[in-house]
This record gives C-alpha cells, structure tokens and sequence, in this order.
C-alpha cells in the first residue's frame, strides 16, 4: 500500500500561524502535530445520504425567501468532490453559508454597515450523487470589509464545509471567483501556497448557466485519502 | 501516476454559527448535528456532559470557536441515522455560553480499535484557524488503559495531560472537562491524521 497518499499535504494548505492574518499569531498551535502512522489511523467515518438534506437546501435562492425573491446576481454552483487519484465521491455532505449580494451576513455579529436581504439566509447543503457531483443555487456573495488591517476587503467568497469518508478528510475551505481584484490583498487567501492557489477559485461556466436564469461557475473538491477508501463502508 | 493536489483549507470564519450550528444561535434553520449526541432521556445511565473552553495564546476563552466532535457509540459504531437515541458527530459553537463554553452531552464511546483506550475525536475550527486541527479526548477513569493507547504513546509524557478529561463532577450527571489550549505553557496535544 502506498502509505503517503493519506497524509494532509501541508505543500497545499496554509501554515498554522500566518502572521500577515493576524488572529494566527495567538490561535494557531506554535508546536509541531504529531503525525499518526498510517494503520492507526481511523479508516471508516459516518455517511451522510439524501437522508441529511431537505428540498430546499441545496437553494439558497428560495430557502430564506419571507415575502420576494433575493437581491443580487444568481448564480449555480456545481462541481466534482472527487480524490486523489481522481475517483468521484458520492454521498458526500457539503454545507455552505456565504454573504449576501451587499457582503453582509446575517450572523448577528457582522456589524459591517450594508443591507440585509429580508429574503436572504445564506446557508445551505447538498449532497453529492453517484459520481460525486454537488450543485446548488445562491446569490453571487458582496466583498465585505474586515479589520485585520487598514482597508482590508475580503474577495467574494463561499464558506464550504466538506465531509469525506473518515475524519482525515474533513475539509472547510472558502470558493472564490475567477478575476476579483481583491485576492491579491487577501492574508487568508494569500496564505496557500502559491502553487495551490487557484484550486480555490471557481471558473466561469457558460455550458452550466441557465438562461435566463442563472450564471454557472464551476468548483471541484479534491480530499485527499486512499484510492480504495470510498469503497471500504459499501 | 499524477495524484491531483489536495483542495487546500481555509478558515471557518466568525460567520459560521448561522451555516453549520442554526439551531444553538437560535437562527430559523435546521441543524445537521448539535451539542447533543446522546439523548439522555433514552439513556440517562450514560449519559456524561463534556465541557471545555479554548484559550488562546494570551489565555483569553474564545468565543467563536467551532468545536467538532466523533465518536463510536458504546457498541463501536459511527451512527448517523439517530440509532437508539445517538448520533456519532456533535457540534457546538463557544459563543452561547456565557464563559465561553463548548458543551456536549454524550457517552464515553467504546474503543475503536482493540489496543486503543476509548477517546473521542475533537476537531477544532476557529476564526484565526487556517487548517482545522485534530485531537483526542481520553477520561482519566482509564488509567491503565491510557498507559497502553499508541495514540497517547506517541506522546511525550509531560503533554499527554492536555489530552486527558477530567472528572468534575459525578452525580446527578457526570461532568468532564477538556480544556483547548492552542498555545502556551499547556498547549494541547494536536495529530495529523
Ligand atoms: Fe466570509
């Protein structure tokens, strides 16, 4: 057995202290983690399935509607979750929560000064299916300001959260867009390797919009794990 | 053959209560997991409440911290389905209890593997947090156990302390407490898996 394919490839993720994104410098550990050896580590995990998610969902669109339809662009988003080697993932969980169209969240500390959408909530899961894709329908998500220095804004992103088959695949990362000026100012982007950088962000998608309707962009997700590992729990 | 590069993580954010734990902020969406795995009126023999906070490098308890919890259930077994009143995954948000709590109510799982003293997996998400990291929550009431669990071996003895609950209280339920310390003097004990 190839027994590297499962670690976490820290050539591909952030530090755990960047210090040009200040909260790092007193909440990442300062000490080395400590490796575990492939055979201790856990295998099988909790699967979610259609079970875990309701209609609407996967709609961020309609899910918070209270009397209209939501302010802003719409867009779908719909990708791959797939592994290393290639392999769709099925039954994969994925929740996403984001900012509105004017880059406010609903989240009760977002005191940045700009509307919230009364028919806007911003959160959402799906599910992927048989080979491994997931798609759901939101609002383009407004830059925001933050206060991590002096005129900072973060990019237009979204919030995902991933469940793969076993606990070493847990992922929660951020989609951005393709041209947004603001990722080259960005501490939180800008603390992935360089050479890992562009899987963040999503790519225009004509053959995924709907007319009329509206704009695709295309993400695919990449956890990492063994190449047999999603069939272990069939 | 070309192995496609990992996705790479990025910060949960201090937006994430109304996204991944709705029901705990009292937002109008549904949870996926809550801080309760275990329902205590199906089993209240159990059932124990695990309680912590996350200090930060200047021992201040943060407050929007996103803790994650796996465990088997006293069988061995992930349940996702609610199956006899458990369910193997809780989360719970810093930010709703006045002192900054995390707090779960649960079991002590069984081991998950033979040779291993039983533990729960702990994930920890946080605003300032670029990658989630793993650890281990073990109880003292397993001395003998613990001695011999290789995760616990892997450890220098003077930090496998940080990865020990602590009894705080027996009865009319069982309190354990398990304090993060991400930096610092007793910084906690964190694993790549
Ligand atoms: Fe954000």
């Amino acid at each position: 057995m190839d027994t590297t394919q499962n670690q976490r490839d820290w050539t591909s993720h952030p530090p755990l202290i960047a210090p040009g994104y200040k909260s790092t410098i007193f909440r990442g550990p300062s000490q080395n983690l400590i490796t575990v050896p492939e055979l201790m580590k856990p295998s099988s995990g909790p699967i979610f399935g259609l079970e875990s998610v309701a209609p609407l969902d996967h709609d961020l669109t309609k899910n918070g509607i209270k009397n209209g339809e939501p302010l802003g662009e719409r867009i779908v988003v719909s990708g791959r979750v797939l592994n290393q080697h290639g392999q769709p993932l099925k039954n994969t969980l994925i929740e996403v929560w984001q900012a509105n169209a004017a880059g406010r969240y609903v989240h009760k500390r977002d005191q940045h000064h700009a509307p919230l959408d009364p028919n806007f909530f911003g959160a959402g899961r799906c599910v992927t299916n048989e080979e491994g894709i997931f798609k759901f329908y939101t609002i383009k998500p407004g830059a925001y300001p933050w206060g991590n220095h002096p005129n900072a804004w973060r990019p237009n992103h979204i919030h995902f959260s991933v469940f793969g088959p076993n606990i070493g695949t847990r992922l929660v990362t951020q989609m951005y867009f393709p041209g947004d000026p603001l990722l080259d100012y960005d501490p939180i982007y800008l603390a992935v390797p360089e050479k890992a950088r562009e899987r963040l962000i999503s790519s225009f998608d004509m053959g995924l919009t709907e007319e009329g309707f509206a704009l695709g962009y295309q993400f695919d997700i990449v956890l990492r794990g063994h190449h047999s590992t999603p069939f272990e729990n069939e | 053959m070309n192995k496609l590069g990992q996705t790479p993580s990025q910060t949960v954010g201090p937006y994430f209560a109304y996204g991944l734990t709705p029901e705990q902020y009292k937002f109008d969406h549904t949870s996926l997991a809550t801080p309760v795995l275990l329902d205590a009126r199906k089993n209240s023999q159990d059932a124990i409440i695990l309680r912590g906070k996350v200090y930060d490098l200047h021992g201040e308890a943060v407050d929007d911290a996103m803790i994650e919890i796996w465990q088997v259930d006293q069988e061995g077994k992930f349940q996702i389905k609610p199956h006899q009143g458990f369910f193997s995954i809780g989360r719970m948000g810093t930010g709703t209890i006045e002192g900054n709590w995390f707090e779960f109510t649960t079991c002590i799982p069984a081991a998950e593997k033979q040779g291993q003293a039983p533990a729960i997996h702990m994930i920890v998400f946080m605003r300032g947090l670029l990658s989630h990291v793993y650890t281990r929550v073990y109880f003292e009431d397993f001395k003998e156990l613990n001695q011999e669990d290789p995760y616990l071996k892997l450890v220098t003895e003077e930090r496998r302390s940080t990865l020990i609950a602590q009894k705080v209280q027996e009865s009319p339920v069982t309190i354990y407490e398990f304090n993060l310390h991400m930096q610092g003097e007793n910084e906690t004990v964190f694993f790549d898996y």
